[in-house]
């Protein structure tokens, strides 16, 4: 026999006595299509993108290949749901929904089917309690943290005292634009500000009663949960009506450059929340260049890189892929189960040394996450809009949230849904 | 009079405003409705390719690139140009004329003498199908819109009526993209109106409008008809996705504003044009005085959209053909 057949015949043999490692799968459920696309493409590009320059890159988490499975949610709660049955059977690990409306339709299914999902920013706030939740994870920033950073960085520019000051909230009309209104008010409690609510009928395109209401109330503060159409209305119809920009502020899912391009210079100044980096000027988007968009593999378009919403999927990519690594060790495994994933999730640890060897120094909070408590410090940056050169610019620190209130908000809404599922209490 | 009379005012000001953009939605639907007995649910998804065609002569941008580059690897995006305005009204205003052929040779010419319900779902399907192409075409990130008209609130009109209302009231609030949407609507409807009283082509509508078999026993081409109905329904897409689009940018939600002119229509009939503009201004007015109120102080706000619709059904009960609509008597 010549020597390049047994080279070949003892290949063979070491690859077939090697265990075979399954794809490390992760759902992607996207929606690039609708009113809300503009939204979507770059969230499912900053996902998609992560995990292309890991297997490039790193051939996998721990040498096994990640596989991700797209699948077209049109922002539609029934095709959400359709994307997580269909997907399921693949051996997804975690599911990001990336929608408050398929998240609460998907909390039974995924923790029936031992799954974990990843809702960050969004979806149910209470699921940070990881008592009630054992398969919902919303780490690093909810809904009410939002709320909190936003009523914070008032405080931080009023030297602490905003007794007296009005704080308009406008919102979607919706579940999820509702959800800090229990939290501003406790705050306004606190805090002695007046707060003035108006609602905003979906999809958003007519605000004039709510802007006139505005100019004539003359709120201090205007904050926004607007999602869509409704960001870029609003955006204009405050430019529209000379309110001071740098007092009005968005949750991150109104910080989104299609959020304030459409209304050109006039949205100088306008700030929105965050919890990751803005624009690309971290090292690993070097590797991004090397290795997704030079080979030709970057998603979609390819011209998302380093937009807000990208760097968001972008972050949730990252966060997934550490918990997968996180899992990997605590089990001694490569090729981790879903059940294994949960755990890693639930012991994920994030801290600055780690962002600075992936190569996103301060790309987001550090954090850790346990068996209790599944959402982190709540941590959130203000993020200001400069028209002049069309970029986000972070303008302050990643800063702590309210959780002496937020805290037991998540306690009385967790505990009433486990009284109504018969849900045990676990952590103990 | 206290500062709140004067807000009240600026309200009901508003809401006319409001309702001349509501109107120049519905109009597109009345034209249609009113030539060939079909409501055209794509009319929202006309004004949005409508302006995305525009925005998208104007900026230069290749149609299909992200196709064309995803089929054949290329870096396409732009010509490099940006078109004047004007230019680009007129060619979107082709894309749009080229439009009413295509869809009077392959979908309506296939279903004459069909039910209206049969009409009616090809308009669903044709609505859905324009979506995706709009997407495929020219993508679906948000496009600002710029021809020129000028936005924010009209500075001269708050400065000399601020001494009305005492220290509380602040003048009064007009955006002038709604003062300019009032202008193009009057100059719209009073074209319309003049087209279709004077000229050789406008009878030729009002004849097909009165009686399909009767115009074509006197030699009127229904398929030419068809095409010029379209044609001007296309055209009025594009001034309202010009207005919706300079407000909010060109993206795919444009098309829900078809939502807003629904309750125009039934309030003002779905057969005349004046009645889409009366229609508009009342449901414009309505449910902003509403709003300002008793939704707003007393029920929450947000409460414009099921207002509308209430105040339509309202109208409905008493008067089903709308307010300007023709009543339809069919003998068996």
């Amino acid at each position: 026999m010549k020597m390049t057949k047994l080279a070949a015949f003892a290949a063979t043999a070491i690859t077939m006595a090697s265990p075979v490692l399954a794809d490390l799968v992760f759902p992607s459920l996207s929606y690039r299509t609708g009113p809300y696309a503009a939204g979507g493409i770059p969230f499912a590009d900053g996902y998609a993108d992560y995990f292309t320059m890991v297997n490039a890159r790193d051939g996998g988490i721990g040498g096994v290949p990640i596989k991700m499975i797209e699948c077209e949610t049109g922002y539609n709660t029934e095709k959400g749901v359709e994307c997580y049955e269909s997907t399921k059977g693949e051996g997804a690990l975690v599911y990001q929904p990336l929608s408050t409306g398929i998240t609460y339709q998907l909390i039974p299914k995924v923790t029936a089917d031992g799954i974990p999902m990843h809702t960050m920013g969004y979806g149910r706030t209470s699921a940070a309690n990881g008592k009630v939740f054992s398969n919902v994870f919303n780490y690093p920033a909810n809904y009410w943290n939002g709320a909190s950073n936003a009523v914070n960085h008032i405080l931080d520019i009023n030297d602490g005292n905003i007794e007296g000051k009005t704080i308009a909230l406008v919102y979607h009309n919706s579940a999820y634009g509702k959800e800090p209104i229990r939290t501003l008010e406790e705050l306004s409690k606190k805090h002695g500000f007046k707060l003035s609510l108006l609602a905003v009928d979906h999809p958003g395109q007519e605000q004039k009663s709510q802007w006139l209401q505005i100019r004539r109330e003359k709120p201090d503060y205007v904050v926004m949960y607007g999602w869509g159409v409704m960001n870029q209305v609003a955006v204009q119809e405050a430019a529209n009506i000379r309110f001071p920009m740098e007092n009005f502020i968005g949750i991150w899912w109104s910080g989104g450059e299609h959020d304030v391009l459409p209304a050109g210079d006039a949205a100088n100044g306008y700030k929105a929340l965050t919890f990751h980096g803005v624009g690309k000027d971290y090292p690993v988007f070097a590797d991004v260049q090397k290795y997704v968009v030079e080979p030709g593999n970057a998603a979609g378009a390819g011209d998302q890189i380093g937009t807000a919403v990208y760097n968001r999927g972008f972050y949730a990519a990252m966060l997934a892929v550490e918990a997968a690594k996180t899992a990997q060790e605590i089990h001694g495994v490569k090729d981790i189960t879903p059940a294994m994933m949960r755990d890693g999730m639930e012991a994920l640890v994030i801290d600055e040394a780690k962002m600075t060897a992936l190569g996103m120094p301060n790309f987001g909070p550090s954090f850790s996450v346990s068996c209790e408590n599944h959402g982190g410090p709540g941590l959130g940056g203000v993020a200001q809009w400069d028209a002049g050169a069309k970029e986000w610019k972070l303008i302050s620190d990643y800063a702590p949230s309210d959780m002496e209130v937020i805290g037991e908000l998540i306690v009385e809404d967790s505990m009433a849904f486990a009284a109504e599922n018969n849900i045990e209490e676990r952590c103990n | 009079m206290s500062a709140n009379f004067y807000f009240g005012v600026e309200v009901f000001l508003n809401g006319l405003m409001a309702g001349v953009m509501y109107s120049l939605v519905a109009l597109g639907f009345v034209l249609i409705f009113k030539a060939s007995g079909i409501f055209n649910y794509a009319q929202g998804v006309m004004a949005l390719f409508a302006a995305l065609t525009l925005v998208g002569f104007q900026n230069g941008q290749i149609p299909f690139a992200h196709l064309i580059n995803a089929i054949f690897g290329t870096d396409l995006h732009h010509f490099g140009w940006h078109m004047p305005a004007f230019l680009a009204i007129l060619c979107a205003l082709g894309v749009m004329i080229l439009f009413a052929f295509l869809v009077e040779r392959y979908i309506l010419k296939h279903l004459v003498n069909q039910e209206p319900i049969i009409l009616f779902m090809a308009t669903i399907g044709l609505a859905y199908f324009m979506e995706g192409f709009g997407d495929l075409m020219w993508g679906s990130d948000i496009k600002k819109l710029d021809v020129g008209i000028p936005q924010g609130g009209n500075i001269w009109l708050e400065e000399n009526t601020a001494f009305l209302g005492g220290e509380d009231f602040y003048g009064f609030y007009l955006d002038n993209l709604d003062i300019w949407a009032t202008v193009l609507a009057a100059i719209l409807v009073t074209s319309l109106v003049l087209f279709s009283q004077y000229t050789k082509t406008g009878r030729a509508l009002r004849a097909v409008a009165d009686d399909h078999q009767a115009a074509l026993s006197v030699g009127i081409s229904l398929r030419s008809i068809w095409v010029i109905v379209w044609s001007i329904a296309g055209f009025v897409a594009l001034v309202a996705g010009i207005m919706w689009g300079s407000k909010s940018g060109v993206q795919f939600s444009l098309s829900l504003i078809a939502l807003k002119a629904l309750p125009v229509l039934m309030l003002g009939g779905f057969t005349s044009i004046p009645g889409a503009i009366i229609g508009g201004l009342i449901i414009g007015v309505g449910e902003k005085m509403f709003e300002f109120l008793i939704g707003a102080p007393f029920l929450g706000g947000a409460t414009e959209n099921w207002f509308a619709y209430m105040l339509a059904l309202l109208f409905l009960v008493f008067r089903p053909q709308g307010l300007f609509g023709e009543k339809i008597i069919e003998r068996v």
